[in-house]
């Protein structure tokens, strides 16, 4: 009898020899484990997971995975990452970016990769600020924001990254506090298990130059009451006691309160996140109270990869030409003597 | 009507240049492409050169707006387009005025006089009619209201509006041209036989013009005032005509079959290069991986992920997207992954001249990165060749494992020749450097020792996981290290990896002369119109003239030295200010290196040449 032994990784495995070196504090070293608990739940080899990162404080992640991995230049880990996949489809790939290297040096690739919906996870650490240049307002940054390249405060109005993403044709869109470490795991997990390019984004504090971003959103004892966590199928209730939810009230989502008004749970919306028309989903993006986090969208859709390989075997399947001899010999040819 | 003031005494001659002109919609480039291909099969040999404007439709009947495509064909080996015309097919006034510079006195012009209106005049700024006011006697002008003669000819034939006729008209003179130069209609019905396979009439009508323009000049006993007829002495073998576009992109399937990889090509589209693009999804078939990207940038940077995990990758693009491309060729050198990228170069700076030939890339691609970033530089010579050093530079960077620059440029990538089909069994072996087994002791920059290239350890190996970048690295284990002697140590491995590229290709050998009083150095596709130049200077009786010609730029071949020494006075020719001139003489201390240098968007021509070698030697 054949010993088949199913190898079972723990997160030390995905731990490289790397010293990690992150501002004591910061919310990198939670998405950091998070990812490395995440992938022995996976079922993926160690061998087939590739890490691709741009430039910022969140693109020295793949020095820390004992995984393959390249940290390449500012914007383009999603062009990269797209060819990796492309040359190899078995692989799984992690795009990791931050904020300013998804959204200003590298929005071109950012809005297509989304569009083009190859089988990528790409992990957006938003910590509205440039991390690694010490300290200049970015495209998530908030107008009045002081920075030190916004002394009198940001006057560029910021990008939801979420509304961006689906904009841009997003077909899984999450997002996340950085300071919940379960239920990034999960996500990942999900990300992965999701065909087509999955988009994470985690509200991730930088303590040094934009200490407190999120914590009005993030914090433990404001969590429950100002974020709505959204589970597909499920009511689109929240609060520290549960009795907060969501309905659509003409073009516009209000809150409201069950046992309010004759409001009861059945009153409230379902979350859909499968759901093909993408209106709901951006409106739940864009709300300011309560921030949306979870997965809002996970539409379920055809991939790159999989039109991209049916054309291949369908010329395949009906080419004259098996090897280059056969075309360069093809068509108008001629023998000199 | 033919005017008859000049005498006409054909003559059997070794080659002859045609050269079709009219408006961008008249369809001169597949009346070239047509008469070319015709006489390839017949045997000649030829050598096309296709100018046209760089927008699509130009306004009809404009002076910017002449398109034209010359075509040489010789019963001995021809190398160039050519320069002086033997015959100008000219559809309108526009073509007429802006082309007649080219036509040799005495030689002769068809043109439609149709088309000579009061308007077309006034557009192409002539102020007398060309045809009546004498100003042509020095030519055998042929004028034929070819507009309409083509309405005659299609009388009868149904499903037909006005705009196909009079567009149909082209065919008419290449019908003419034919018939002049003996040459079988068979090839151009076959065309059109494949091209309007669902539509039996546009085949009728087509067939009908190219037989009435036959027909006509057989009436007219139009002779040309020189032909050639016999078939070229080739080398024996199985032959096609290929663009230099095309074979480019063959010369990447080739290495891709040979090297057991799957090729990766991420690009996006830009004039002269899109061709390649256009030739390479077609071929799914191999497997072959195009991707048209969102830019330039994200061109090469798929085509750097691809090359991480394991395939032949390549990105081709021009002059402006070289340059958008230049901090990700920078990261393909530091993490030492092999790339091919392929610039066809065109008239700069900036936007400058996209339809138009330029080889002014060359300090670009020699230093156009941050840092201390060499790459291996080579340049394909002729439309064909670009096979040959496709397949080269895919070799090189496999073997050494760092980028390889290629360069063609706009002459030799939309021109035409015939190519001697390469077996994949004739070609060398291409040995890859990919890692298969874990070993206790490797490291991402181990390097072999007679190269110093490193090994390639792609994703989906157990245990060769590791982690590359853009920062500096370790010289042995590759982690981020910033150590001040390390990083020297790596930026001379780095430049001592392409210099040892040396001892893998061929020394440079001198044609025509190995030692003597000017030595002609050209590189890139200025091959043909130096060879031809230096051939016939020493056909008439200057015997001390050899031309060097560069293929591979960085490193220089081995013996660049030795060969400079051999010769009284060096001139470097090159379609820039100076550029390969700046590498010599960076290069090499102690040689006077004159240049000759032409910044017009076009080839050179065998009269300047001919002129400028001989003020040296005389």
């Amino acid at each position: 009898m054949e010993a088949i032994t199913e190898q079972k990784y723990t997160f030390k495995d995905f731990t490289s020899d790397q010293e990690v070196r992150w501002c004591p504090g910061c919310d990198d070293y939670v998405i950091l484990r998070s990812m490395q608990k995440a992938l022995p739940e996976m079922g993926v080899k160690r061998e087939d997971v590739v890490f691709i990162s741009g430039i910022g404080c969140s693109s020295r992640f793949p020095y820390y995975m004992n995984t393959y991995g390249m940290h390449t230049i500012h914007g383009r880990a999603p062009g990269i990452a797209s060819g990796v996949k492309l040359a190899n489809p078995n692989l799984s790939v992690w795009v990791m970016t931050g904020d300013g290297d998804s959204m200003a040096i590298g929005g071109n690739h950012f809005i297509h990769v989304l569009r083009r919906n190859i089988d990528l996870n790409i992990v957006l650490f938003n910590n509205e600020i440039y991390g690694l240049t010490k300290g200049q307002f970015s495209p998530t940054s908030l107008v009045g924001q002081k920075t030190k390249s916004s002394p009198y405060g940001n006057t560029q109005p910021p990008f939801i990254p979420g509304e961006l993403a689906l904009g841009a044709g997003a077909r899984f869109f999450g997002r996340i506090g950085g300071n919940v470490p379960k239920e990034i795991t999960q996500m990942m997990i999900d990300a992965h298990k999701f065909k087509g390019t999955s988009l994470i984004e985690v509200l991730q504090n930088c303590v040094i130059f934009n200490d407190g971003c999120f914590s009005n959103i993030t914090d433990k004892d404001v969590k429950e009451d100002k974020q709505i966590f959204l589970e597909h199928g499920k009511p689109m209730i929240f609060g520290k006691n549960r009795d907060k939810g969501l309905v659509l009230n003409k073009l516009k989502l209000e809150v409201v309160t069950i046992g309010e008004n004759g409001i009861t749970q059945e009153d409230l919306l379902v979350h859909d996140a499968k759901e093909k028309d993408p209106t709901l989903h951006q409106m739940l993006v864009r709300l300011e109270y309560p921030v949306a986090t979870g997965i809002i969208r996970s539409f379920d859709d055809v991939t790159f990869e999989e039109r991209e390989d049916a054309l291949t075997k369908q010329v395949k399947a009906n080419s004259k030409f098996k090897k280059t001899d056969d075309l360069f010999f093809s068509g108008e040819t001629y023998t000199v003597k | 009507m033919i005017s008859d003031k000049v005498k006409l005494q054909p003559e059997v001659v070794e080659a002859v240049v045609i050269r079709f002109v009219g408006d961008s919609g008249d369809g001169m480039q597949l009346t070239g492409t047509q008469f070319s291909d015709t006489s390839a099969m017949f045997g000649n040999d030829i050598a096309t050169f296709p100018n046209y404007p760089s927008e699509i439709r130009a306004p009809q009947g404009s002076l910017y707006g002449v398109s034209g495509f010359q075509v040489h064909i010789g019963s001995v080996e021809v190398s160039t387009p050519g320069d002086n015309l033997d015959l100008l097919v000219a559809m309108n006034p526009a073509g007429l005025k802006t082309n007649l510079h080219a036509l040799k006195p005495g030689h002769t012009i068809i043109v439609d006089s149709d088309a000579f209106s009061k308007k077309n005049l006034e557009k192409a700024q002539y102020e007398t009619n060309p045809l009546e006011d004498n100003s042509l006697e020095n030519y055998r002008v042929i004028q034929v209201d070819m507009t309409s003669l083509t309405k005659e000819a299609l009388k009868g034939v149904e499903g037909l509006d006005n705009k196909s006729i009079t567009r149909s008209k082209n065919m008419f003179a290449l019908g003419m041209v034919y018939w002049m130069y003996g040459r079988s209609r068979d090839y151009t019905i076959d065309f059109f036989k494949k091209k309007f396979k669902s539509k039996p009439h546009l085949i009728e009508a087509n067939t009908k013009v190219l037989n009435a323009g036959y027909f006509f000049a057989e009436t007219l006993e139009l002779i040309p005032n020189a032909y050639t007829i016999s078939p070229a002495k080739m080398r024996p073998g199985t032959y096609r005509i290929i663009m230099g576009n095309t074979a480019t992109a063959w010369g990447f399937l080739a290495a891709a079959e040979k090297s057991g990889l799957e090729l990766f090509l991420g690009s996006y589209p830009i004039t002269p290069a899109t061709d390649i693009l256009h030739e390479l999804v077609k071929h799914k078939h191999f497997g072959v991986k195009a991707f048209q990207a969102e830019d330039e940038i994200a061109g090469i940077a798929s085509a750097i992920g691809a090359s991480f995990a394991g395939d032949l990758a390549i990105t081709t693009t021009s002059g402006p997207g070289l340059a958008l491309k230049g901090e990700a060729l920078g990261l393909a050198m530091i993490m030492e992954l092999p790339l091919v990228v392929v610039n066809v170069q065109r008239g700069g700076p900036s936007t400058g001249l996209p339809t138009k030939t330029e080889q002014s890339d060359l300090l670009q691609a020699m230093y156009g990165r941050n840092g201390e970033s060499p790459v291996i530089v080579i340049a394909a010579s002729t439309p064909a060749n670009c096979f040959q050093y496709a397949y080269e530079a895919a070799k090189l960077t496999l073997e050494h494992m760092t980028p390889v620059i290629l360069l063609t440029d706009g002459y030799i990538a939309n021109g035409s020749a015939p190519w001697k089909i390469t077996s994949l069994n004739d070609l060398p072996d291409i040995k890859n450097r990919i890692s298969k087994n874990a070993s206790e002791n490797c490291h991402p920059y181990d390097r072999d020792e007679a190269t110093l290239a490193r090994n390639w350890a792609i994703p989906g190996t157990p245990g060769l996981e590791h982690r590359i970048g853009g920062l500096e690295k370790d010289r042995i284990t590759g982690n981020v290290s910033q150590a001040p002697e390390n990083h020297e140590i790596m930026t001379k491995v780095r430049a001592e990896k392409i210099k040892r590229v040396q001892n893998y290709i061929p020394e440079i050998k001198p044609e025509f002369a190995e030692e003597g009083d000017l030595l002609v150095i050209g590189w890139g596709g200025t091959y043909g119109s130096l060879h031809s130049a230096v051939k016939q200077i020493n056909e008439e009786g200057h015997k001390n003239i050899g031309l060097a010609h560069f293929n591979y730029i960085n490193p220089l071949p081995k013996n660049t030295e030795e060969l400079l020494k051999k010769f009284k006075k060096i001139i470097v020719c090159e379609l820039n200010n100076g550029q390969f001139a700046k590498i010599l003489k960076i290069n090499f201390n102690g040689f006077e290196f004159l240049q000759f240098n032409k910044i017009q968007g076009l080839p050179f021509g065998n009269n300047e040449l001919i002129e400028e070698f001989k003020k040296l030697v005389e």
